[in-house]
């Protein structure tokens, strides 16, 4: 009875998020003030984070929230506002009327590829109960089956970050 | 719950990035539908650990989340570099390589 009644209460707000971050999305792509669509894609990051929340994966939705609401989208703005972009609503921001046709064009064929496999490889497959995978067990895993994975990681942000450093630098 | 209902959202992301993609000719328009892409991504990955009840989903979204951090920092200076040399950063005005 309980888990029944907790199950429609998952569906819910999966279903009320989703339509949340689909929306958010159709307007990070095509808004026309720049600044509106970083605003756009924080409902989207946002959104995101709750659905790791339902997927029971606490750890990722924090990571979430900090690495992306925090970070990237003030890198967003900042790199908005440090290229002079038009604050106001603009119309150079799309490609031509061509352009945006084969966009949706592809957009579309993607979506029916993808949703005509996933149907069929998955179908009605339930989750059998979602347990809460715990931080401690992800970093166990991370340092030790993933210790490579991890360090690789470490140097190439190391990289990134001293090539992002010579880029942007004046000289 | 069934597993396709979080499949579809992420694949619904993923295009809606992918149109971005191609439709947005600002540089950091661009820069942001790839942000969609890549988080679409993880989406993924975590339904996945959470049927198979494998801790590997949440270590490579993480990882994923990682390098989306540095392709936006590299993919930023970039910008700022196009900017600093041609005053736009409309990705249709850098067309050297076409003959």
């Amino acid at each position: 009875m309980f888990a029944a009644d907790l199950l429609v209460a998952q569906n819910i707000a999966f279903y009320v998020i989703a339509a949340m971050m689909v929306f958010g999305a159709i307007k990070v792509v095509t808004v026309k003030n720049m600044v509106h669509a970083a605003l756009w894609l924080v409902i989207v990051f946002a959104g995101m984070a709750a659905q790791f929340i339902l997927l029971a994966a606490e750890f990722i939705a924090i990571t979430q929230v900090l690495v992306y609401i925090g970070a990237i989208i003030v890198l967003f703005l900042f790199g908005i506002m440090l290229t002079r972009a038009p604050m106001g609503r603009s119309n150079e921001l799309d490609n031509g009327r061509v352009a945006k046709l084969v966009a949706v064009v592809v957009g579309a064929v993607l979506a029916v590829v993808l949703g005509f496999a996933l149907w069929d490889g998955f179908g009605d497959d339930q989750f059998n109960e979602l347990t809460v995978q715990r931080t401690a067990e992800v970093s166990d895993s991370i340092f030790s089956t993933y210790l490579v994975p991890f360090e690789v990681v470490s140097v190439l942000l190391l990289g990134a970050l001293i090539g992002a450093i010579v880029l942007a630098r004046r000289d | 719950m069934l597993i396709n209902q979080f499949l579809f959202l992420g694949a619904i992301l993923f295009c809606v990035g992918v149109y971005g993609v191609l439709a947005r000719r600002n540089g950091v328009l661009v820069l942001m539908s790839i942000e969609l892409i890549l988080n679409s991504v993880n989406i993924n990955l975590i339904a996945f650990g959470q049927l198979h009840q494998n801790v590997a989903g949440q270590v490579f979204a993480l990882f994923i989340i990682a390098i989306a951090a540095a392709e936006v920092g590299v993919g930023l200076a970039i910008v700022m570099m196009l900017y600093r040399n041609r005053r736009s950063i409309d990705i249709d005005d850098v067309d050297l390589m076409k003959g």
